[in-house]
């Protein structure tokens, strides 16, 4: 009851939040969240910064290639930015566009067709986004930041679909408002960290800017365009992320045994 | 709050009065989306002032043991029923079985309700494997609802299997009014109907049901939907929503409870109702919500033997918003492509030439969607002039085109109408093209056609091809613009 009480108190969250993201050690559940985390599909992406190839080798800054790191190690929860090319889509990018309705065949929890999902993230977006998420025969995106308008994730309450966005490699994403289902399945599952603008971003960054993501000061920097965002703050389901997803959460919470 | 007026190039918005009232006692602390809620109240605590609550909130109060709360809160709630399906129902084992473990077994044998009903006909391995994971799930688990598939080859040679899920549900009597009832399907709202909190959900959450019974769920503020005046006798439920989607924007009821009452509501038969709730989901919303009356307990009568306690809004409950609607001033409408918002009235969309009609799933494949479609027939006595899909929900709504007379035609089946208007035979119920799915499923729009359709949902690729064309609209528009091979209003037919 005290941890339902103190999701509602925001002062309480946001002294949780800034006290979590400055330790690098691993809290004292480590043990038992990796044991519930130990397979191919991760929990939440607990890395400490994510840089991969940009794709247009004549922007200045921030063109290191760093390999994508696994989460499996780490510890979650301590993800303090995220930093790489930004993909932007418009408002209301339902779940049938995000992965289309034949693909629902493909079980997220079995390794080989998680993977198979982050193949085809993206792929019902229509022939107007001349950029496609990921390329033909690659199972990941370029691309580690989505960045979109109203309404992200509307529609089906398919999990595949964070999970195929995840899959692909995405860390986080950036829209105007989500879905609500769709909002709950990411923080869930810890798949991509959905984070909310305070403008319409979608209109200020194209497809292939360099962006990072600063979670403890709430900003989105646009390295290509030189200009910063606020981010809203993450809300209730800051904790829940936090833990690592809803089982981690539970087990904080002691609602179920670890 | 303050007033607002809706700009549409809709012009039946000139019809509707829509008004915004606040209810007289204390103010409803509500936010909507995901910035962090400030609560000043802490029920627990304060105890002395009781405020009103609406029937969600009420339901929320019950299931998660308290005596009050306000929307914004995060609480566990005790799940009654949770169903999945054969499209997220391996996902959320896989889930269940992750966090619990192997040998763990479910919360309640008796609350899970196993439903294959998306990819089934079809020669698809992995859909055939994915209803084969659910199997072996219920026999592990000694699921006591498991409505099984085998022979995909003869729908009626499974006595187990009844079809679009929803439907099922309702049909099998798991809704049940002041209950939680979740599915890891978006369209799970459609319970709604029968005044009870329910709501779609993904695997994650569902293998955390499967093992606890419970979920954290925010408990959503509520929107108002008054519904007044006698319905006019060309409308169906599906005009009714698709008013209301168009009139608030597929992200107008994001994080809310819709709550339909009024005199019209009153008046529409269990499925419609149904029908109303089902596209909640397509304006954002978490669940749509009618109170329960005679017309519900009749209709759940015999279907289950478990009880349950309706509950009901209190007169003084706090609404986010509360939207008036005169249905007498509505017109037959059409959603066009590519938004459930995007609406317009079908009669100004006579130009819009087709390339088939479908008539099918949750939205519009149950028995009174039929019913009404093979009113339009009859009424026409014409043939159609584009391939018209048939595809009921379930099995017994199957039997009911085959066997129940259409009023007014003399003792014809809906089957007969519709063979003599030279329609496709009725398929083999489930979800169908609705959803698109493998290439081979039925109606599967597999080149860019334009097609209108009793479903819910026109956003691009929906049906199968990305550059199709999807008009949503009622059966009664529906049977109409097949018989003219254009959107057309029903009116043109039905007077």
């Amino acid at each position: 009851m005290s941890t339902a009480a103190s999701l509602a108190n925001p002062t309480t969250f946001s002294s949780f939040l800034s006290s979590r993201l400055h330790r690098q050690q691993a809290p004292a559940s480590i043990s038992t969240f990796n044991v519930f985390n130990s397979t191919a599909q991760r929990s939440f992406k607990p890395l400490i910064s994510q840089s991969i190839l940009v794709p247009n080798p004549t922007v200045s800054c921030h063109a290191s290639v760093v390999a994508q790191a696994t989460s499996d190690s780490s510890p979650s929860g301590s993800a303090t930015s995220f930093h790489g090319a930004c993909y932007v889509v418009r408002d209301n990018i339902d779940t049938d566009q995000i992965i289309p309705a034949e693909y629902l065949t493909l079980v997220p929890s079995k390794p080989e067709e998680y993977k198979k999902l982050g193949s085809y993230a993206l792929i019902g977006l229509p022939e107007s986004y001349e950029t496609r998420f990921v390329e033909p025969g690659e199972y990941q995106s370029k691309y580690s930041i989505i960045i979109a308008g109203d309404n992200f994730g509307c529609g089906s309450s398919r999990e595949h679909a964070p999970v195929a966005l995840g899959a692909a490699g995405v860390a986080a994403v950036v829209a105007e408002s989500y879905a609500r289902i769709f909002f709950r399945n990411s923080v869930a599952t810890g798949e991509i960290y959905p984070l909310e603008s305070e403008v319409r971003v979608c209109d200020e960054c194209k497809t292939g800017d360099v962006v990072t993501i600063e979670l403890e000061k709430s900003l989105l920097i646009n390295h290509t365009t030189g200009k910063e965002y606020t981010l809203k703050p993450i809300g209730d389901a800051g904790p829940v992320i936090e833990a690592g997803g809803i089982f981690a959460y539970a087990r904080k919470a002691g609602m179920i045994p670890a | 709050m303050a007033t607002l007026s809706f700009i549409s190039s809709n012009s039946s918005l000139l019809f509707n009065k829509i008004s915004i009232s606040k209810q007289k006692k204390a103010p409803t602390k509500i936010l909507a989306v995901m910035t962090p809620e400030t609560s000043e109240r802490k029920p627990s605590t304060t105890g002395s002032v009781k405020t009103g609550m609406t029937m969600t909130e009420k339901i929320f109060a019950r299931a998660s043991e308290r005596s009050q709360l306000s929307p914004g809160e995060n609480v566990w709630v005790n799940v009654d029923i949770l169903m999945t399906h054969d499209v997220c129902g391996p996902g959320s084992i896989g889930v269940f079985k992750k966090e619990f473990g192997d040998n763990a077994k479910v919360w309640d044998r008796e609350k899970v309700v196993l439903i294959p009903d998306h990819y089934i006909f079809t020669s698809d391995e992995r859909a055939k494997r994915n209803v084969d994971i659910l199997r072996d799930f219920a026999d592990e688990q000694n699921i006591k609802y498991f409505y099984d598939i085998t022979d995909r080859g003869n729908f009626k040679a499974n006595p187990d299997y009844k079809g679009v899920c929803h439907i099922a549900l309702a049909q099998e009597g798991h809704c049940r009014p002041g209950e939680i009832l979740v599915g890891t399907d978006s369209h799970t709202c459609t319970a709604g109907a029968f005044g009870q909190f329910a709501t779609g959900i993904g695997n994650t959450d569902a293998g955390f049901v499967l093992g606890t019974g419970k979920l954290l769920l925010k408990v959503p503020p509520t929107l108002r939907f008054v519904l007044d005046g006698e319905m006019p006798d060309y409308l169906l439920a599906k005009d009714l929503i698709l008013q209301i989607i168009g009139e608030i924007s597929v992200s107008g009821a994001t994080y809310k409870a819709m709550e339909f009452v009024g005199t019209t509501v009153e008046s529409l038969s269990m499925e419609e109702r149904m029908t109303l709730c089902n596209m909640v989901v397509e304006a954002g919303g978490k669940n749509g919500i009618i109170p329960a009356d005679a017309t519900t307990f009749k209709y759940l009568e015999g279907k289950t033997s478990l009880s349950y306690e309706p509950v009901y809004s209190d007169a003084q409950a706090g609404y986010l918003a509360e939207y008036r609607i005169d249905v007498t001033k509505l017109e037959p409408l059409v959603a066009k492509p590519h938004s459930p918002d995007n609406c317009g009235l079908a009669r100004e969309c006579k130009d819009v030439k087709l390339d088939r009609v479908y008539i099918g799933s949750c939205t519009g494949g149950k028995t009174v969607d039929f019913v009404a479609a093979a009113r339009v027939l009859l009424a026409s006595g014409d043939k159609v002039k584009v391939p018209t899909f048939i595809v009921p929900a379930t099995q017994k709504v199957w039997m009911d085109l085959y066997t129940l007379p259409v009023p007014g035609s003399g003792g014809k089946t809906c089957s007969e109408i519709f063979e003599q208007a030279g329609c496709d035979a009725p398929r083999s119920p489930s979800c169908g093209a609705c959803v698109g799915g493998p290439l081979d499923i039925y109606a599967r729009m597999n080149e860019p056609q334009v097609c209108l359709s009793t479903t819910n949902r026109n956003f691009p690729g929906r049906m199968g091809h990305k550059e199709g064309q999807i008009y949503l609209a009622s059966p009664y528009t529906a049977a109409a613009s097949a018989l003219t091979g254009f959107v057309t209003d029903p009116r043109e037919f039905l007077h």
